[in-house]
């Protein structure tokens, strides 16, 4: 069975001026919306403690709040999840003064007295407490891993293909990982650490949807003697565009079973990845390549590099 | 290529077997259990054992499996609702002489354990508990470090008779103000013989006299790995006595500790063990009486206190205090030169040793104990208030007899076994003036919510693997088939490679496995397509199926390889969850370029590479 016309010879080229600049558009409302609205950083960053509680009744959301309004908590969020019987609180970290860590501890504890002397009979199932100092660190581990993951990326890339191959690689990550990062500020999807392995798997998937377009790019490149550089990334685009989309699919029936039926603890790495590969794959054909050809990659540079190929002898 | 290396396929064969045997612990179910371990005074015997049956027999809670060991009893039931039954009830029989604790026993047959056969721990999101982070804190130790050098100072210009004006501490070390440019230069070199862990520096303007004493790098590393080792002593004791079965209390990093308590649900109940502090108190042995005779009958001498030792045996002590926790320095354990025994060497400060040497030079010859103190908070609710209030444990931890007169320095030979050294001079260490620690996370998960996750990310991953396995199958036909068996053998052997390292499975893990198959399954669409190529543009059909393996290859190699360089990275610069999930994805990546390309050719060249003459390929 084929689902794709084998002989697909899709000009993708051609429109490399809009979908770039589509890319760039993309890339800086991403950056506006991270500046001005800011990620909603999960307590494992920013520190503070969460409590979710379970009501026998089915309570509002207002009622909670008032439960912990008239308790006397401050700057605290309340969120609905799982319907109207349960509910997630975040407060914010408190001032560490004379006993600043000791009533840390016991703020879910308070919580629960105040929802139940309000009447909401709560049970909680899960409280976490993260200190700032803990947030902070895992928020800069976190950075620091992301920038080192694409690093590494492209410097493998640049020296398995050829150094433009590294740029057109590096330039895709982080346009995917910027706009990745842009959608989950979009939807206020709540960023923590299952989040970020989220975006740090996007970089991962996406290199490797990239590498295989490559990897044709310089096949072709070798073998065919007389296409010229735009023909050739329009060939190899084409040749591996079945591949593609069947990759596509498999992959998305991994991630929407997670998604909707893995429940919430992993709902925000699916989603996540669910947008980043589908950027992730169109950034491969729609702005790497271009990025590819206007560094003026070209038939002689990938040449020189047919030497004795090491991998031939790893061969299985 | 398409000839069957005998070899290949024998190692094939083997990996595949291997696999599925270090997988297979993961399919027997845990069993609810419960454990019941002695404390001191008790031990495990028949007459436990029929108490233990006898009490289930009574209120018929069913139970099978009873195991019985040196240091525990084990006991299984059918489900959680009997065991949390039974372990109510066991605990009112037993009261504080045993220790019940809630655990999961293991149905792995015992061959399959004796080869390291053991199932993935389930980390506390898919099991529910509780987890705390903790730092010392640093501030609070290096105080004490630079206390413990102050007193050192006094000491040596003491002995030596160098006048001094004053000793203090300053930042990372001590700054000594003497009389003269003469006594300057003889402390220097006093110092640098007698105390070789610091680092003197002359202090150059001003008059000469000053001097900077630095302590050395590597003394604070140590003095801060004391403190945590300290701490880490009096949760290990609290948290036995708790009855957690599977207990995760470690070091993380230079300044933190980490306590997971599986199945711990109540708060009150963890920081309970966390607020344990402890302390110890020298005192004389009253041994102008008859302890056993004194706890019998309760006629306890009036300068004396009745206490128990680690066996339970009576002992009778003085109510005189000679030394407390707090003047405790250090405590070290090691060999002593002369009697080659093992022994633990005790350091005090100058007013320990003041009262020390007072004590010995009249006691020669007469024992001396220690008391290990416990004080646990209570949280009690009186009148809608909570108050705390602290229950004390005291134990006494060694009796020895006092060979000579001693002040700050001084050991206890003649100890039974290394190992008894090393935890008394622990425990000893565990009582002197604790640096204070800080709850610096702190994550509660409910039972039900744990239980939820797994089913669900169980449920997640069979469906989202069926619905590949089916349209894989469906598109690609015996191709596809094929792959499909490789995708199983990369189930396998991930779980295989997973379980022996002993990883601990998280829902962040369920999703690096999730994401492997789907990224297993680029390999083999690759591989597929490339196939189809080489039919399309007229090669016969074997060598479009040698081609097709053979281009493929390079382009799986180097995503991959992108792939697992970006797992390495993920792992040396992440934390916690992060790492986990690139452990999963660096295993994952490895078996599925195995068992993608290496088995799925070897079953390719099994189906077509015997026929005589391959008519076409399925794909």
């Amino acid at each position: 069975m084929e689902l794709f016309n084998p002989h697909s010879n899709i000009p993708f080229m051609r429109w490399r001026k809009v979908s770039v600049a589509v890319s760039i558009c993309l890339i800086v409302l991403s950056l506006v919306l991270l500046a001005t609205r800011g990620l909603n950083l999960a307590l494992d960053f920013t520190g503070g403690t969460l409590v979710e509680a379970e009501f026998k009744q089915p309570v509002e959301i207002e009622q909670v709040r008032s439960a912990l309004d008239s308790a006397g908590f401050e700057n605290f969020t309340v969120q609905s999840i799982g319907g109207a019987r349960e509910a997630a609180m975040r407060l914010p970290p408190m001032v560490k003064g004379e006993q600043g860590i000791e009533r840390q501890r016991e703020v879910a504890e308070s919580v629960g007295k105040a929802l139940n002397a309000a009447g909401l009979d709560a049970i909680i199932k899960r409280s976490e407490f993260v200190g700032p100092q803990v947030g902070k660190e895992l928020a800069e581990d976190g950075v620091i891993a992301v920038v080192f993951v694409i690093l590494t990326i492209m410097l493998y890339v640049a020296m398995r293909f050829e150094w433009r191959f590294g740029i057109a690689a590096i330039a895709g990550e982080a346009h995917d990982v910027i706009i990745a990062l842009g959608f989950v500020c979009l939807l206020g999807l709540n960023f923590d650490l299952t989040v970020l392995a989220g975006l740090l798997t996007v970089a991962g998937y996406s290199i490797n949807d990239k590498v295989v377009v490559f990897d044709r790019v310089r096949e072709i490149f070798r073998s065919a003697r007389k296409l010229g550089p735009e023909d050739t990334i329009n060939k190899a685009i084409n040749n591996t565009l079945s591949r593609t989309i069947i990759t596509g699919i498999t992959t998305f029936f991994a991630l929407f079973s997670l998604y909707f039926l893995g429940g919430p603890a992993v709902e925000g790495f699916a989603i996540t990845v669910i947008f980043g590969i589908t950027i992730g794959t169109l950034s491969s054909i729609f702005f790497c390549n271009p990025i590819l050809l206007w560094l003026g990659v070209s038939k002689s540079d990938l040449q020189v590099v047919r030497k004795e190929d090491p991998e031939l002898a790893l061969r299985p | 290529m398409f000839d069957l290396p005998k070899w290949k396929l024998g190692l094939v064969a083997v990996l595949v077997i291997l696999a599925a045997l270090y997988a297979l612990p993961n399919a027997f179910p845990e069993q609810p259990a419960i454990q019941i371990s002695a404390n001191r005074g008790s031990s495990i015997d028949d007459v436990l054992q029929g108490r233990v049956e006898g009490a289930l027999k009574g209120k018929e809670l069913a139970y099978f499996g009873l195991e019985r060991s040196e240091e525990r009893l084990m006991v299984r039931f059918a489900d959680a609702d009997l065991q949390l039954k039974a372990a109510d009830l066991l605990r009112d029989e037993l009261k504080d002489k045993y220790t019940v604790a809630l655990n999961l026993a293991t149905t792995v047959p015992g061959w399959l354990q004796s080869i390291g056969g053991r199932p993935m721990t389930l980390g506390l999101d898919l099991q529910g508990g509780v987890h705390f982070l903790m730092e010392v804190d640093q501030e609070a130790a290096r105080v004490k470090l630079e206390d413990r050098y102050v007193n050192d100072i006094y000491q040596i210009l003491r002995a030596e008779k160098i006048a001094y004006r004053s000793v203090s501490r300053a930042r990372d070390g001590l700054t000594v103000q003497l009389l003269s440019a003469e006594d300057r230069t003889r402390a220097v070199a006093e110092l640098a013989e007698q105390a070789p862990d610091l680092t003197v520096e002359l202090v150059e303007p001003g008059d000469g006299t000053a001097l900077f004493a630095k302590i050395k790098p590597e003394m604070i590393v140590a003095a801060q790995k004391h403190t945590i080792d300290q701490n880490i002593t009096t949760l290990r004791n609290r948290v036995s006595e708790l009855g957690v079965a599977e207990p995760v209390i470690a070091q993380q990093g230079q300044t933190r500790i980490v306590v997971q308590l599986p199945g711990v649900q109540d708060t009150a109940t963890a920081k309970k063990i966390l607020g344990a502090t402890a302390t110890l108190e020298y005192r004389a042995v009253n041994d102008s009486a008859n302890a056993a005779e004194a706890a019998q009958s309760g006629r306890i001498p009036p300068d004396s206190r009745l206490y128990y030792d680690q066996q339970g045996t009576p002992i009778l002590l003085k109510k005189d205090v000679i030394a407390t926790g707090d003047q405790l320095v250090d405590a070290t354990s090691g060999y002593d030169q002369q009697t080659a025994t093992p022994m633990v060497a005790v350091r005090l400060d100058s007013a320990g040793g003041r009262r020390m040497l007072d004590f010995t030079s009249e006691n020669v010859g007469r024992p001396m104990a220690v008391v290990y103190i416990e004080r646990v908070p209570e949280f009690r609710t009186i009148n809608g208030e909570e108050v705390r209030s602290f229950k004390e444990t005291q134990t006494v931890i060694s009796v020895a007899s006092i060979r000579g007169v001693f002040s700050t320095n001084f050991q206890t030979t003649g100890l039974e076994s290394s190992n008894y050294a090393r935890d008394l001079a622990l425990l000893l260490r565990a009582g002197s003036l604790a640096v204070p620690v800080d709850i610096i996370e702190e994550r509660v998960i409910g039972p039900s919510l744990g239980q939820d996750n797994i089913e669900r990310g169980l449920e997640a991953t069979l469906i989202g693997f069926l619905l590949i396995v089916i349209f894989v199958i469906f598109y690609y036909r015996v191709v596809g088939l094929v792959a499909v068996v490789g995708l199983c053998v990369n189930l396998l052997l991930l779980f295989a490679i997973l379980s022996a390292l002993g990883a601990t499975l998280t829902m962040p893990g369920i999703a690096g496995i999730v994401l492997t198959l789907g990224m297993a399954v680029d390999a083999n669409v690759l591989i597929a397509e490339r196939i189809r190529e080489e039919v399309r543009s007229g090669n016969s059909p074997m060598n479009a199926l040698k081609a097709g393996y053979e281009k493929a290859w390079g382009t799986i190699l180097d995503a991959n390889l992108t792939t697992l360089f970006a797992a390495i990275a993920m792992f040396a610069f992440g934390s916690g969850p992060v790492k986990g999930f690139a452990v999963t994805m660096f295993t994952g990546i490895l078996t599925s370029m195995f068992s993608a390309v290496t088995v799925t050719q070897l079953i390719m060249a099994m189906v077509y590479g015997r026929q005589r003459k391959v008519q076409s390929i399925s794909v």
